[in-house]
């Protein structure tokens, strides 16, 4: 990063990122990984997320929930750049990257799991696996990659299989290993255990754990059951209307009376 | 009296004809879902550079015909840019209006021909414009081949080794390398590609100079043996579009499969009963196609072997 490309991006920075930027400068670095500014968007007369600051530090591990139609897909889809910000910014680093095509923002260390299960189907498990490590890495280097996300994924033994094959759980279980393979610096997963038993679901949660603490992954994970939250995060955010409604351990959130009502309780 | 070996030519001239005509077209439209009704102009742009390359700067043939699908594939590229993505266009106009101004045509069918339909009036009447009715032609390299009282061109026997070759590559290129799997990547899910660090606008870009090109190469390879005039396209398109629609989903699978088996019904009928009812049979075949395999040749393939998966 050149010196003019720190100042103007201190320049265009809000409050909180112009801190942490001039700390960058000083030397006094700060851990903010991801921070959002304000962020809106809105699908025609219908806002999504309205005037949502949001931050995440280095290898945080984070969950966000909310009733459904809070704006949590929303706001994960912002980051990534699946959809462009009606108004407000999003800085990575202490960079904007509001503007940043979804491919430039994962060759800065943001990837993404979607909701629906998005492996490719008609492509072999060591294909899908292939295609973020083909990003960038190749030959004998690539080879292990992908062997090492198979294994990671518990696929071992799958690897000519059409990924349309595999169960539920195992689509879920790559899927993470294909965003996990372009080695990020945050992972966003948006409800990673939706449709999985219990077993299943705690083999996400031990992986999630593993690939924090061992790799440093920094996680943002949009989950419904307050039991999967609580097993592999201590702060959650709970988004509501598009807004950030509460933030904070999850043993407050969850006895937070207003939060039970909107959420827990049943307004939906 | 149907002589074998005439036969036999003239399924190779046949198969080589459609797959050519068809190939660039059927990328473009299996990977971008967009239907170049100018691609029988992109073919005419390769066929003209080839020509006058040869004929003003004296290049050898063979050079000239890959500038010709060279210099159609960067036409390509400009296309894709300017008209199909906007990209060009909404550049400008974000930094002077604030907003896009073109909405990209990727999977808008109906657009995309209307738009492709009217850049091909612009190419057709440019080249008359520029060029007149006709240009001189080249002559056709090879000579010959004679067996008994028949004669043969072995250029037409060249290209139908060229289409096989074409074909190879192309399966080659979309099934053994890096750009082919992000290619794949993103046909069958944009979103999941750009999450996977793929540049889809990229692929697209990339994709549609590919098809151009070779749309490019084929009016090149043909320049010798068609009159150099600019409605030459139009001789391409419905053997073109035929094949897309019988070949199905698969690309290059249902561009060889499609070529097989109308060339097969247009060089029996042409053999038979002249070139005319030879061009009815292809569509007739066309007609048949449609009813009973809605989905191609292809998607007819993908559907019994998914039935076979059920069963098992």
């Amino acid at each position: 990063m050149s010196d003019t490309e720190t100042e103007s991006d201190i320049d265009s920075l809000g409050p909180n990122v112009r801190q942490t930027a001039a700390e960058l400068a000083t030397g006094d670095r700060t851990d903010t990984l991801l921070q959002t500014d304000g962020l809106v968007k809105q699908f025609g007369g219908f806002t999504a997320t309205d005037d949502v600051d949001f931050s995440v530090s280095e290898g945080e591990l984070r969950c966000l929930i909310g009733p459904n139609g809070a704006g949590k897909s929303t706001l994960l889809n912002l980051i990534t750049g699946t959809y462009e910000a009606s108004d407000g910014s999003i800085y990575y680093n202490g960079h904007d990257i509001t503007n940043l095509d979804p491919h430039e923002r994962v060759s800065r260390g943001i990837s993404m799991k979607f909701q629906v299960p998005s492996v490719y189907g008609d492509l072999s498990v060591r294909e899908n696996v292939r295609l973020p490590v083909q990003q960038f890495a190749d030959g004998e280097e690539r080879r292990r990659l992908v062997a090492e996300a198979i294994e990671a994924a518990g696929l071992t033994g799958y690897e000519d299989v059409a990924a349309g094959q595999l169960s539920h759980g195992q689509q879920q279980q790559l899927e993470i290993g294909m965003a996990a393979a372009l080695e990020p610096d945050l992972l966003l997963l948006d409800e990673p255990v939706a449709g999985l038993d219990v077993a299943e679901r705690e083999a996400i949660a031990e992986r999630i754990r593993r690939l924090n603490e061992e790799q440093g992954i920094a996680f943002v994970v949009i989950e419904h059951d307050t039991d999967f939250v609580a097993s592999i995060a201590e702060e959650v955010t709970v988004l509501h209307n598009g807004e950030v409604f509460r933030e904070g351990p999850i043993g407050e959130i969850e006895s937070d009376s207003e939060v039970q009502r909107i959420y827990l309780g049943g307004e939906s | 009296m149907v002589n074998g070996i005439n036969l036999a030519l003239q399924f190779l001239d046949s198969f080589a004809f459609i797959v050519l005509a068809a190939a660039g077209l059927a990328i473009i439209f299996g990977i971008m879902g967009v239907i170049n009704l100018a691609h029988g102009e992109f073919i005419l742009i390769g066929a003209y550079t080839a020509t006058l390359a040869v004929t003003q700067l004296g290049l050898p043939l063979v050079v000239a015909m890959l500038v010709g699908g060279l210099v159609t594939g960067l036409f390509g590229i400009v296309t894709e840019r300017v008209i199909i993505s906007g990209a060009w266009p909404n550049y400008i106009s974000q930094r002077t209006l604030g907003r896009d101004v073109i909405e990209p045509l990727y999977d808008r069918l109906a657009d995309s021909m209307v738009a492709t339909f009217g850049l091909s009036l612009i190419l057709t009447q440019g080249a008359r414009i520029r060029f007149g009715n006709s240009i001189d032609q080249i002559a056709t390299p090879f000579g010959a081949i004679s067996y008994g009282a028949f004669s043969y061109s072995t250029y037409r026997i060249v290209l139908a080794g060229v289409s096989i070759g074409l074909l190879l590559a192309t399966y080659y290129l979309f099934t053994r390398t890096d750009f082919g799997m992000r290619a794949r990547a993103t046909i069958q899910d944009k979103e999941t590609a750009q999450a996977m660090g793929v540049n889809t606008d990229r692929m697209y870009m990339l994709t549609f100079g590919f098809g151009s090109a070779l749309a490019g190469l084929t009016g090149a390879l043909f320049a010798p043996v068609i009159s150099m005039q600019p409605t030459l396209g139009d001789q391409f398109l419905v053997e073109a579009f035929v094949a897309v629609v019988v070949g199905g989903p698969s690309v290059v699978l249902g561009t060889a499969l499609s070529g097989g088996v109308l060339g097969a019904i247009l060089a029996t009928f042409s053999n038979l009963y002249g070139t005319f009812i030879g061009r009815i049979a292809l569509l007739v075949a066309a007609l048949i196609a449609l009813r009973f395999l809605p989905d191609g040749i292809t998607g007819f393939i993908e559907q019994l072997r998914q039935r076979r998966q059920e069963s098992d």
